[in-house]
Formats: C-alpha cells, sequence, structure tokens
C-alpha cells in the first residue's frame, strides 16, 4: 500500500476530507473528536437507563420495569457511564490536548491511538447489543443485557446462578474495552515522557498532562489485574475450571478482591483527569496562576500511588478481621489529605485573582463545591464500624455520584466548555451554558442529596422497588424529581451545541487569554498543530514575557512539515478482536465458537502484520 | 514533500517504542503478579485430586527451564549479531532463540498431555485450575515470541533487518527475556517451593 | 452575575434542607416511620456504630462549613468588578500549605482513634453465655437456626431483650447482606465462609431489615423482621416453635383436607410441597423455608406479604408473580386446595 499522501498547498499540509479520512485517520485531533462524540453518545444511553430506573423507584411497589430488567438497567448504567462515557470523555481530551499541551505535533504512536478509539467504539457496541439480540439466545428482547451489576461479584456471575449469555457480554465487553485503555496507556506515556517540546520540563508541564499521566500509569497497573479475575471468571463458566467455586474450595473474595485492587484505582482513573481540567481552568479565569502548582502535582502523584492501598475498604462488610479493617481504614483516611490539599489550593487560586464567571469557571467551581460534599462522604464510609451501616445502600450511592457526577462529569463539561473553541473554532452560547448549569447543579443536588437520607433510613443498593412502609416514599420522590431535571439540563446543553455551530465571532488562538501552549496555535489547530515546535521557558508560557520562543508563533511553518497519513488496519485489528469476543460469546455451540474465534484471530493477525509492514512515517 | 529525519528526536533520548514496551513490561508485570498471587493463595486448598507433591517433575522441568535460559543467551547474541550487521551470524542466532522456545513449548506440551493422563486436567481442581492458566498464559507468551522471532528471522532473509533496524530485535529481546524471567519465578514458586503438606506417612 | 449566582446558591439549599429534615422530625413523634433506619439503634453495638458515626458526622459538618464558606467568600469576594486591574501573580505559600496539610491530617487523627476502638468493640466477639443463631442466606429467604434450641425458622427472628447474641453468617448460594439496620450494621453472607456479628438488643418491638448485597433477580424481595421480646415471652415463643406438632383436630375438615393436600401435591414436573420443605412430623425437604411454624409467623415469602388467608392464597396460586424468579414453582392448585393448604398452614404454629 502506497504512503497516502497528505493534501497540501505549496508545502503546507492540511486535513484531508471526507469519510474515508475520518475512518482511517490518526490524527489525534480527529481521534479525540470521535471519543468525545461516541462517549457522549454513550453518556446519554447511560442517562437515559438512569432515568428509567429513577422513574421506576418514584414510588413504592412500582411496576414501570420487571425486577429482572431493573438489574441489566443498573448493571448498564454503571458499566456504561464508568467505561464507556467518563472514560472515554476523559480520552477526548487526553488525545486534544496533550500533544498541544507539550508542544508535540502528535502521540507517540498514532496508528495504535486510533486502534483504542476503535476497540472502544466496537466493544462498547458489543455490549449495548446485549440488549437486543435475546431472540438470538432464544430468549426475550432486553432480556440478555449484563445483569449481576457493574462489580459483577462471584458466585452469582457463575454459570450456575448466571446461565444466560448477559454475564458473557460483560465479561467479553469489558476484557475488549481493557484492551483500548491499555494501548492508549502506553501511548501516552511515551507521549508525555518523550514528545515534550524543548523547555518543557516535566515541571513545567500543564496539570491536566500531569494527572492524565498519572491516570495512564493507574491504567496500566490496574487493568491486568481485573484481566485477570474476569479470565478466571470466564473460565469458570466457559471450561468449568474452579477459581470461585466454593464447593472445590475456591474462594468468592477472591473476585472481590481482583475486582477491587483494579476497581480502587480506577476510581482515581475517573477523577484525576477532571481534577486536571478544574487545575487549568480555574487560573484562566481568576487571572492568575494555580496556587501551589508542585504540590498540587505531588498530591495527584501520592493519590495515584497510596490510591493502590485502600482496595478492601469496599469490602468493610466482609468481615476481614479488625486488623485488616484498621490497616485499610487508616489507609483510606491518609488519601483524604492530599485530596484536601488540592481542594485549598484551587480555593487558593480563586483568593485574590479577577474571578470571570464564564461556563467553563461555573462548572469547575461547581466541582469544587460538588467534591466537598462526595469527598465528606467518602470519609465516612473510611470508618469501618459506620461504613457498616453505609455499605451497600444510597447513601453510598449519593457519595458516589457526589464525587462522579459532581466531580467528574461537572469537571468534564468544564473542559468541554473550555476547550470548545479550540476544538471547534468557535464558542458554545454563555447564557445556554449558564442554564445548563444552574439547572444541572439543581438537578444533581435534588437527585443525589435526598439519597444521603434514605440510605441512611434502610433502603438498600440495587432493588427494583422497595416497601411504603419504610418511610421513603419522599426522598425517593425527590432523587426522581432530580433525575428529570438534570435531563433537562442535558437538553440545554445539546441545543447549546447545536445552536453555536453557527454565528459568534472566530475565537481566536486564545479566546480565553491563557497561559498553556495548546492556546499558541489556531482555532482549530491546523493538521501539523505548531507551525514550529516553540521552545518554552516558563510553566505559563502565554503569560510571561519569553515564555515561549519564538512568540507569536509563524503563521506559515518556514520548513516543510511531514504529517503521517491514515490507515485501515487499527480498524481492522479492532475488528478481529470483536470477532473473536463473538466467538467467544457463541460457547454453548463448538464448532460456531472455535470457527468465529479463529477466524477473529486470522483477521487480527493479518491486520497486525499488514500494520506493521505498511510504509508509515511518524 | 520531504520525509522526516530517519531517527526521531526524544526529550529522554530514548527510542519512543523502547519506551512505550518498558511500559507494557509493566503492565505484564501486574498480570502475572495477580496470576502468580493467586496460584499462591489457592495453595493447598484443592478438597480432592492431585496436588504438586504427586504431579510435578522437577528434573524435567529443570531441563526445558534450562532450555528457556539457553535461549535467552542465543537471544543476546541474536541482537549483537544484528547490531554489527552479520546477516549470518544473525540468523543463525535468531533462529537458535527461536528452535528453543519452540522446545521449550513441546515440553509444556508433553508435560500437560501427561498431567492430564494423570488425572490433572484443567477444571479437575483448584491446583489443575490455577497451574494450567498461570502456565499457560506463560506458553501463549512464549508461543507469541516464537512467532515474533520468526517473523524478524524472515526478515533478515529478505535483506531487511541491517543494523539500522537493531532496535526491532532489542525490543523482541527485552520481551524474550522477560518472558524467560516470569518463568523463573514460576518455576521457582511452583515447582521449587512446594508448601502442599506432605500425605501422612 | 455575580450577585444573582450568590442568591441562588445561598437560597436553595436551607429550603430544601429544611423540605428534607421534615419527614425526618415528624417521623420522631409518631409510630415507627423509618422501621429500617441506622439512625435509632436498638442494641449496644448499634449504638456504638451510631454514636461513632456522629462523631464523624459533626467534623464532616464543620469542615464543610468551613471549606464551603471559604469558596463562597472567596467567589463573591474576588469576583471580577470593572476597572480591576491584574491580579498579584502568587505562586503558593509553603506556610499556607503546611498548614492545610497538617490540619485536615489533624482531624482525620480524630476520626481514626475513636474508628479503631469501635472496629475492635463491634468484631463479632459474643461473650461464652451468648444466645446462638445461625444465619443461612438463600435465594430469597432467610433460614434462621437456634442450634441451642432446636428452633429452626425463616425469615423472622426472635431475640430475647438485654442477652447478648452471636450470630454466625453463611450463605447456601450466592453472597447475601444480613442486614437489620437498628440492631447492627451489615455482615455479608457467603457460601463457604462464616461471618459474625455481636449484639445485645436493649429495647422491645419489631424492627426491619432486608438483604443487602446484590444476589440476583429477587434481592428487593429478601427481607426480614427481628422482633425483640422480653426474656419471659421469648421464653414462650421457644416452647412454641419446639412443642411437637399438633395433630389436626377431626372437626376441622378444613384443615385434614389441607395436610392431605400437603403430602399429596405433585406437579407433572415432579414438584411438590414436601420436597422442599420440612413441616415437622411430615416431610423433611431442605430447599425452601420450614413451615413447622409458619402461620406463627406475621409475614410470607420473606417479608414481602402479610401472612393471612389472602396472602397466603396469593402465594400459593402464583409465587413467581409475587417474586419473580423464585424457585418454587406455580403449581397449578385449584381454589379448594388452596382454600384447604391455607388452613392447614395457619394451624401449624
Amino acid at each position: 500500500m502506497a504512503i497516502p499522501t497528505m493534501p497540501h498547498t505549496d508545502t503546507v499540509p492540511t486535513a484531508p476530507t471526507g469519510l474515508w479520512s475520518w475512518v482511517t485517520t490518526t490524527d489525534h485531533k480527529r481521534i479525540g473528536i470521535l471519543y468525545g462524540v461516541t462517549a457522549f453518545f454513550f453518556f446519554l444511553v447511560g442517562g437515559l437507563e438512569a432515568l428509567v430506573i429513577r422513574l421506576q423507584l418514584g414510588a413504592p411497589g412500582n411496576t414501570l420495569v420487571s425486577a429482572e430488567f431493573y438489574n441489566q438497567l443498573f448493571t448498564m448504567h454503571g458499566t456504561t457511564m464508568v467505561f464507556l462515557a467518563i472514560m472515554p470523555l476523559s480520552a477526548a481530551f487526553f488525545n486534544f490536548i496533550i500533544p498541544l499541551q507539550i508542544g508535540a505535533r502528535d502521540v507517540a504512536f498514532p496508528r495504535l491511538n486510533a486502534f483504542s478509539y476503535w476497540v472502544f467504539l466496537l466493544g462498547g457496541l458489543f455490549m449495548n447489543a446485549s440488549f437486543f439480540v435475546g431472540p438470538l439466545f432464544g430468549a426475550g428482547a432486553l432480556s440478555v443485557a449484563p445483569n449481576g451489576g457493574w462489580f459483577g461479584y462471584a458466585n452469582l456471575t457463575s454459570a450456575q446462578y448466571s446461565p444466560g449469555p448477559n454475564i458473557d457480554f460483560w465479561v467479553l465487553g469489558l476484557q475488549i474495552l481493557g484492551v483500548a485503555s491499555l494501548a492508549a496507556g502506553f501511548n501516552f506515556i511515551t507521549t508525555i515522557i518523550n514528545l515534550r517540546a524543548p523547555g518543557m520540563k516535566l515541571m513545567r508541564m500543564p496539570v491536566f498532562t500531569w494527572m492524565s499521566f498519572v491516570t495512564q500509569f493507574l491504567i496500566i497497573t490496574a487493568f491486568p489485574v481485573i484481566t485477570i479475575g474476569l479470565v478466571f471468571l470466564m473460565f469458570d463458566r466457559v471450561f468449568g475450571t474452579r477459581f470461585y467455586d466454593v464447593s472445590a474450595g475456591g474462594d468468592v473474595l477472591l473476585w472481590q478482591h481482583l475486582f477491587w485492587l483494579f476497581g480502587h484505582p480506577e476510581v482515581y482513573i475517573l477523577i484525576l483527569p477532571a481534577m486536571g481540567i478544574v487545575s487549568e481552568v480555574l487560573p484562566t479565569f481568576s487571572r492568575k496562576p494555580l496556587f501551589g502548582y508542585a504540590v498540587v502535582v505531588y498530591s495527584g502523584v501520592l493519590i495515584g500511588v497510596v490510591g493502590w492501598g485502600v482496595w478492601a475498604h469496599h469490602m468493610f462488610s466482609t468481615g476481614l478481621g479488625p486488623i485488616a479493617d484498621s490497616v485499610f481504614s487508616a489507609s483510606t483516611m491518609l488519601i483524604a489529605v492530599p485530596t484536601g490539599v488540592k481542594i485549598f489550593n484551587w480555593i487558593g487560586t480563586m483568593w485574590g485573582g479577577r474571578l470571570e464567571f464564564r461556563s467553563p469557571m461555573l462548572f469547575a467551581v461547581g466541582f469544587i463545591s460538588l467534591f466537598i460534599i462526595g469527598g465528606l462522604s467518602g470519609v465516612m464510609h473510611s470508618s469501618p464500624p459506620a461504613d457498616l451501616q453505609q455499605t451497600d445502600t444510597y447513601f453510598v450511592v449519593a457519595h458516589f455520584h457526589y464525587v462522579l457526577f459532581g466531580g467528574a462529569v461537572f469537571g468534564l463539561f468544564a473542559g468541554m466548555y473550555y476547550w470548545w473553541p479550540k476544538v471547534f473554532g468557535h464558542t458554545l452560547r454563555e447564557g445556554l451554558g449558564a442554564l445548563h448549569f444552574w439547572l444541572m447543579f439543581a438537578g444533581m443536588n435534588l437527585t443525589f442529596f435526598p439519597m444521603h437520607f434514605s440510605g441512611l433510613l434502610g433502603m438498600p443498593r440495587r432493588i427494583y422497588t422497595y416497601g411504603g412502609e419504610l418511610g421513603l416514599d419522599t426522598y425517593n420522590l425527590l432523587s426522581t424529581a432530580g433525575a428529570l431535571l438534570t435531563g433537562v439540563a442535558l437538553l440545554v446543553f445539546i441545543a447549546n451545541i447545536l445552536v453555536s455551530r453557527r454565528g459568534g465571532a472566530a475565537p481566536g488562538p486564545n479566546p480565553w487569554s491563557a497561559a498553556t501552549l495548546e492556546w499558541a496555535t489556531d482555532s482549530p489547530p491546523p493538521v501539523y498543530n505548531f507551525s514550529v515546535i516553540p521552545t518554552v521557558k516558563d510553566g505559563l508560557p502565554l503569560w510571561r514575557e519569553g515564555g515561549m520562543e519564538p512568540s507569536p508563533l509563524p503563521a506559515v511553518p518556514p520548513e516543510p512539515i511531514h504529517v503521517p497519513g491514515g490507515s485501515i488496519w487499527p480498524l481492522c485489528t479492532a475488528f478481529g478482536i470483536i470477532i473473536m469476543a463473538v466467538g467467544a460469546l457463541l460457547h454453548h455451540s463448538l464448532w460456531p465458537s472455535v470457527a468465529t474465534a479463529l477466524a477473529g484471530a486470522l483477521v487480527t493477525v493479518v491486520s497486525i502484520y499488514q500494520w506493521a509492514f505498511e510504509p508509515f512515517e511518524v | 514533500m520531504s520525509h522526516a529525519a530517519v531517527a526521531h528526536h526524544t526529550s529522554t533520548g530514548l527510542d519512543n517504542r523502547k519506551v512505550a514496551f518498558w511500559t507494557f513490561i509493566g503492565s505484564e508485570c501486574l498480570l502475572f503478579g495477580s496470576l502468580i498471587a493467586t496460584y499462591l493463595v489457592y495453595q493447598g486448598r484443592s478438597v480432592s485430586g492431585p496436588t504438586t507433591r504427586e504431579i510435578l517433575n522437577i528434573p524435567l522441568t529443570s531441563v526445558s527451564t534450562f532450555d528457556l535460559l539457553m535461549s535467552s543467551l542465543a537471544m543476546v547474541l541474536a541482537l549483537a549479531a544484528v547490531q554489527r550487521g552479520d546477516r549470518v551470524w544473525a540468523r543463525v542466532w535468531l533462529a537458535t532463540t527461536a528452535f528453543l522456545g519452540a522446545i521449550f513449548l513441546g515440553f509444556q506440551v508433553y508435560e500437560f498431555q501427561h498431567f492430564v493422563h494423570q488425572g490433572l486436567g484443567f477444571t479437575t481442581n483448584l491446583f489443575g485450575s490455577t497451574f494450567f492458566t498461570l502456565t499457560g498464559f506463560h506458553g501463549a507468551h512464549v508461543f507469541v515470541g516464537v512467532l515474533w522471532l520468526t517473523t524478524l528471522l524472515i526478515r533478515s532473509f529478505q535483506g531487511k533487518l541491517g543494523p539500522e533496524k537493531a532496535v526491532n530485535v532489542e525490543i523482541a529481546g527485552l520481551y524474550w527475556h522477560f518472558v524467560d524471567v516470569v518463568w523463573i519465578v514460576i518455576f521457582t514458586v511452583v515447582y521449587l517451593i512446594q508448601t502442599t503438606p506432605l500425605p501422612a506417612a | 452575575m455575580g450577585r444573582a449566582f450568590l442568591r441562588g446558591f445561598r437560597a436553595v439549599p436551607w429550603r430544601v434542607g429544611l423540605l428534607l429534615l421534615t419527614p425526618l422530625l415528624l417521623g420522631a413523634c409518631s409510630g415507627d416511620p423509618y422501621p429500617q433506619s441506622t439512625l435509632h439503634p436498638v442494641s449496644d453495638s448499634g449504638s456504638a456504630i451510631d454514636a461513632l458515626y456522629r462523631q464523624i458526622f459533626w467534623w464532616a459538618v464543620v469542615v464543610f462549613a468551613v471549606v464551603q464558606t471559604a469558596l463562597l467568600v472567596t467567589l463573591i469576594r474576588f469576583r471580577k468588578r470593572p476597572g480591576a486591574g491584574e491580579p498579584r501573580q502568587i505562586h503558593g505559600n509553603t506556610l499556607v500549605e503546611i498548614t492545610w496539610t497538617l490540619a485536615p491530617a489533624a482531624i482525620i487523627v480524630a476520626i481514626a482513634v475513636p474508628t479503631v476502638k469501635a472496629i475492635f468493640a463491634v468484631k463479632g466477639d459474643a461473650p461464652p453465655d451468648a444466645l446462638h443463631v445461625e444465619v443461612v442466606g438463600h435465594q430469597w429467604w432467610w433460614e434462621f437456626r437456634y442450634p441451642e434450641l432446636g428452633i429452626v425458622t425463616a425469615n423472622e427472628l426472635h431475640l430475647p431483650q438485654g442477652r447478648p447474641v452471636a450470630l454466625a453468617i453463611t450463605s447456601a448460594d450466592v453472597i447475601h447482606s444480613f442486614w437489620a439496620p437498628k440492631l447492627h450494621g451489615k455482615r455479608d453472607a457467603m457460601p463457604g465462609r462464616i461471618t459474625r456479628l455481636a449484639l445485645m438488643p436493649d429495647s422491645l418491638g419489631t424492627y426491619l431489615g432486608q438483604c443487602a448485597e446484590f444476589c440476583g433477580e429477587s434481592h428487593a424481595n429478601m427481607r426480614l423482621r427481628v422482633t425483640v421480646q422480653s426474656q419471659g415471652e421469648f421464653a414462650a415463643w421457644v416452647a412454641s416453635q419446639t412443642a411437637p406438632p399438633t395433630l389436626p383436630d377431626s372437626s376441622a375438615a378444613l384443615i385434614l383436607a389441607g395436610e392431605a393436600a400437603y403430602r399429596r401435591i405433585r406437579d407433572p414436573g415432579n414438584h411438590s410441597c414436601i420436597a422442599c420443605h420440612t413441616m415437622a412430623g411430615v416431610s423433611g425437604g431442605v430447599l425452601g423455608p420450614n413451615l413447622s411454624h409458619v402461620g406463627s409467623r406475621a409475614t410470607l415469602a420473606s417479608g414481602i406479604l402479610p401472612n393471612d388467608s389472602a396472602g397466603l392464597a396469593r402465594w400459593l396460586r402464583d409465587p413467581l408473580a409475587e417474586k419473580p424468579g423464585s424457585l418454587m414453582p406455580k403449581i397449578a392448585l385449584t381454589d379448594d386446595e388452596i382454600a384447604a393448604l391455607v388452613a392447614y398452614l395457619r394451624s401449624r404454629n
């Protein structure tokens, strides 16, 4: 296959157009947009699932959905939001922003980057296909989606107690998504270590890049653990191995340890990028640097490292024993300190500043306010005796939604409003942005604050209905109203996207007068990112006299720039992996299963070879 | 349109592929670590079926371990040959490494089917499940390595593995040595340090 | 913009707070509006946990107030005013960093010390004279056994006031979690393992609980209740539970017919009452709850139906409609058979 040439006028490359150029893209900016669009779509799917859940729980003894379908809904809501919405939305920002922030032309491995995206897309479709393919497995429609909870505890997920394909979809889907995340992890670690512009020392990097850097290390160390846990589960289900077989001496807690060894770093994977975004937005709209840059960076690193030592705080009700309880309680309390320090540094950033409450700033401030609440309920959970009343109730549902919705999602919205002009070349409307923020802030609080009460008053998690005698009707009704309000807020955001496409002045390179390198180039950036790779002299290169050379960047590249073309092989390899997964899904029919898996393996291997040997220069 | 310089400048001076590969190895440590930890946690807890003392053949496995170690030596020699542009010895040592890797796999296949004959299958008990999954994952890694080395060997015969491509061989070497080290750990933990109590006299 | 922001932000929380607190405040005055509450403990362990929680809660309130106020003050005081120049470009302050690292650390220590004490206090050791109860979770009902008293029952636990209880908890199938919030925190019920809770109930009453670990289709329907009785009433309950089965009076024709139906019923799929249930003197099945004294229970099907004629009839007619996924199959029964069985089961107390 000949080197696909980039279209160019004279010697300046321009971005190719047309559907095929998107299918074969290896440009981090395009991949970022693909991640963002796809992840936002799944976010809406997860939100719809949440809405149905809340409608079912709006009244006691409700019969809107069956128990079985409800169990699929909350399983898919959790799985979708964690793996198909928040992580890929963060990845959208890793992709678009990190190379720009470090002064690079792309990531270290552009095709591997595309591969991660395609695997994510196909994996998400694979898992959600389960909603529709029930009849292929001799079951009704809407009956074979994963239904074991997003945490899939053994031995409920065993072949004995979950005989259908539901859990197979879940296990295989997660393994596929794991491949995407791992590949991206290797890519971004290499990119951040190796592709920084001259003078971009590690301690000059923007905090978003730093937090994303820590996140990638968490990904590459945590995902292998759940990979093995899932392998054990799949082998038990398909081959009859004994990993979680109690009658053979197996221990159901093995699953919990493996899952939570992954699961706790995972929650830091979910929050650190959003914390990074907030750390960018606040200085820009306070007109002063981040307070305590080094402390904020080290706190992020510390959270990542200590986050490996707290996993059993998800298991306090399993009777670990007083010593284990005490140790994990201590490590969990310890991690509250660097987290709090970050919050104080953010407030310190705004203190003495000149605050402009544009949309990104609203969401960043909202993040801080809501994360404080989520963090405090987290500290309550860190005490095992108290946690025995809180765990597995709506109290913990309140906690993690405050940190994941009030925290991560608000942070991601801050990022969307902040970097929208850079990505798309126009700004989102301020009025609609503020409306979106206030509706979402109110909706989020109305949904989740009452859950602190319903939890402590005795409502467990993962129940499709509850008795009226518990006295929880009003709290549930308030939560349901809040969910509807949140839905309206999302509609306002979508309206904003649609309305903002036309009209409005071009934002130029730096509409917010921000400090970091991505604002030195056009909005949107040219396909080669920077006309020259600048030499960086300061951590706030656009705010410091002489912080960056040359300044400003030349309008046109003075030297010819090589921009790699596209490639179809990342997508083909991704397809091969999905075909192998389908083969595994069919494990009840031996020959169709083996044939499909082998076909998938063949596609994968051939695609990898083509990928390895096609002419492709970065 | 001009082409980019062959050697890309990087912030650390290290090749991107080498940096990426080291992170991959870090991640693989967690993968095998989880498998080994599970093996250790479940040691001695099988309620029925054969266990380590009845099944494992240390002398035989010592031979296959030695074979794998020698393959690492061959790999080192292959890299050195590629780096100095010695096409003949590059091919000899690459072929030797792949061949010794295949021999190791042959030993594994022989050993496993022998265990099955003795009553230890994949699903027999905890020992069977943990042992075969752990060694199976390792064997799969060796298999991928043999394919990789064979590919490099073919490239060499095509005249496309000169000293400028040494980093490709170096990375294959990193992979191969890592797989070897994992085996040393497995051999030590599973075969040599057996803590299952001796059967009563 | 800033003023409106402020008005909105300040106004919402206290009104919502009042709205949310009202049910709680009203509830405190009438019956038991929150029978599954964790905040109104009736045992020593429950009280220890509650006391610890309240300590942590008040620390959290203090931190919340301080930090949110600092945030609010910052937002108001430093919002952009027309004509304001560039603010001072401060990068940090080491003393400030140390202070706001040590302060939370100190609060953490203040929480950690009582936490560790409470961990050891509620770790499940009971004195030797404790009443031993074995709890076995099933999909989707609770088995309670009193080994020293020779009692096997289901879903409703009776405990004597003022006597320590040692619960040994396990599961017959998947992971469940035993949770009676007024009495103690929850403890998971796991197959192949035994976990423990120790507590001493101090107030008479009936307290609700339910399974708190997702265990399949009818996880929401796996409820339980704990009745704490005076020592005398408890002794009477024990006596009635261990009394030999009363043979149905020959004049109670319906009850006799019910016993005959109980023994006889078998559907084409070979499902029968006697295969799954224990009925003292009649059958010894162990897949379903022990029915020897089913008539003495307040509820059916682990708390989802009242144990009266109507409730029993509904359950017998179609268990799967009441409890989705139920392992008790729907057996085609005639109305006469149902009436007879209801009479028989109600007589078994």
